[in-house]
């Protein structure tokens, strides 16, 4: 009995937290279409999470990329198909591998940084100090995060597509001895206009997410030092999980129905 | 005048207001009192709204805080905070003028620059402090900082929460003076919280002891002494024996 109770209170507790998260994301939105804007936050988001990303999604797009052409070298050796190298390079950057690394790394590192300062503002009072001179917490610091999120992740994403397939390029043509023209040219006319688009359709979702968690974490954590703590570790926790849900739902959205 | 009748405010189990009756004449210095954990902070955001009363009614000027249009209501008021609460990533002076940069009261930039020097220049601090960080400043700065904040847009009702903790007992004298001062030449209504007995002194028309959740004796800060209280004698001489266990 006491197994069964335990089950439902964890049931319970998990449709209270999607019930929250859901009806603070229809906060979020409803706030985006209602002034006050606050424009310049807004510009300083895009900053933070789209140009000072770049570095981190670039590095992280031309390895991947190098590393996918090995190995579907390696791999398509077995049956002869050493050739297909540019065609699943692209594929795999675009479809899946570029909207998927780059919204997790905007997880680790934007979602987290966005936990923690909303978190450390609402610790020291600086939330309730923005109510009492008359600024909406939510669309002062969470609406201008999520919103340009949204608008940069992808971005972000194209650029790490266009990095993956130049990182698995450099490899094919440096050490597996593809022809560097031959390759561009059997990547361009393999890609499909619905894989760009399911590649940025996912980026969008991807931020929309990452900047929603780490503000909705960072808005409910609790006090001290652990709290902040807390409200990072499970706004990334959360973000990663709901960025690889939502990459689950999307494909089959593009690619299965 | 801010009244507040019956106000009841309980986190889970923990009650904390238990049916507080305060009333705040305008134009006065009234300071609340009272053990860490009392209730004292709670009481203040109740009335800004920054926390909702289970029960009880708190009105300002007649009306009540729950019917008002939120933005005129908050305009009224000015706040500082036990922290200073500054915005870490804005330059001092976007900290004093942050309400006249955005919303109903925003202004020219410059204007609002101007204004925000002025009042970092009437709560002791010069120019060159307006461009740095909150970071960069010490504690006693920022609680000037966070004061100038609080009068950036000359309220009629300034809540002021600890505004001498953690300061050496030269820095509290200057902020306790500083606040009478802006007070009087304001001719604000002022609620503060604190448990230093020289800001009492110092700052007060009235006084409001607050012990568990309800206020057990208030009057003129003149009458303090002799209140016969023996939750506020307790307090007043800092003694561990009496009503007030020194264990909570």
């Amino acid at each position: 009995m006491k197994f069964l109770a335990a089950i439902g209170a964890a049931t319970l507790g998990l449709l209270a937290a999607v019930g929250r998260v859901t009806l603070y994301a229809a906060q979020t939105l409803g706030h985006l279409v209602r002034p006050p804007f606050y424009f310049r936050e807004l510009a300083i988001a895009l900053l933070h999470i789209g140009w000072l990303s770049l570095p981190v999604v670039g590095l992280t797009a031309v390895f991947t990329g190098g590393a996918l052409a090995l190995q579907i070298y390696a791999g398509g050796a077995r049956f002869n198909a050493e050739a297909v190298v540019p065609q699943i390079v692209a594929i795999g950057m675009v479809r899946e591998l570029g909207p998927v690394l780059v919204g997790l790394m905007i997880a680790a590192r934007v979602t987290s940084s966005i936990a923690a300062e909303i978190a450390t503002m609402k610790v020291t009072e600086q939330i309730d100090a923005l109510v009492t001179l008359s600024t909406h917490p939510m669309k002062y610091l969470t609406v201008p995060r999520v919103l340009a999120a949204t608008l940069v992740v992808p971005l972000l994403v194209a650029v790490g597509d266009v990095i993956g397939i130049a990182g698995g390029w450099a490899v094919a043509t440096g050490t597996l001895g593809f022809n560097p023209a031959a390759y561009l040219k059997n990547t361009m006319n393999f890609l499909e206009v619905r894989d760009v688009v399911s590649s940025l359709a996912k980026g969008g979702v991807f931020g929309f997410i990452a900047a929603l968690m780490g503000c909705y974490f960072g808005m409910n954590s609790g006090r001290g030092a652990q709290g902040v703590g807390r409200a990072t570790k499970g706004s990334v926790e959360a973000a990663a999980i709901l960025i690889l849900a939502a990459n689950f739902v999307l494909t089959g959205v593009f690619f299965s129905l | 005048m801010i009244t507040l009748e019956d106000v009841h405010k309980s986190f889970g189990s923990n009650h904390v207001l238990r049916g507080v009756d305060l009333h705040v004449p305008k134009g006065t210095s009234m300071v609340i009192i009272g053990g860490s954990g009392t209730g004292k902070s709670i009481t203040i955001k109740a009335v800004l709204g920054l926390v909702t009363p289970d029960r009880g009614k708190i009105t300002v000027d007649g009306t009540d805080i729950t019917r008002a249009d939120r933005d005129a209501f908050l305009a009224r008021f000015g706040m500082l905070f036990q922290g200073g609460a500054l915005f870490d990533s804005l330059p001092v002076w976007q900290n004093v003028a942050f309400r006249l940069l955005r919303g109903s009261l925003k202004r020219p930039r410059e204007e609002a620059r101007a204004i925000a020097v002025e009042k970092l220049r009437r709560v002791g601090l010069t120019e060159d402090v307006a461009d740095r960080l909150p970071a960069e400043l010490s504690g006693g700065m920022q609680k000037r900082v966070g004061l100038a904040r609080a009068i950036a847009a000359d309220p009629e009702i300034i809540f002021f929460d600890e505004p001498t903790t953690g300061l050496d007992p030269i820095m509290a004298g200057v902020i306790n003076d500083l606040i009478r001062e802006i007070v009087t030449e304001m001719g604000a209504t002022a609620v503060t919280i604190t448990h230093d007995m020289s800001s009492v002194r110092a700052i007060a028309d009235n006084v409001a002891m607050l012990h568990e959740g309800v206020i057990k004796w208030t009057g003129p800060v003149a009458d303090m002494d002799a209140a016969g209280d023996p939750y506020v004698d307790q307090f007043i001489h800092g003694r561990a024996t009496g009503p007030i266990a020194a264990v909570r």
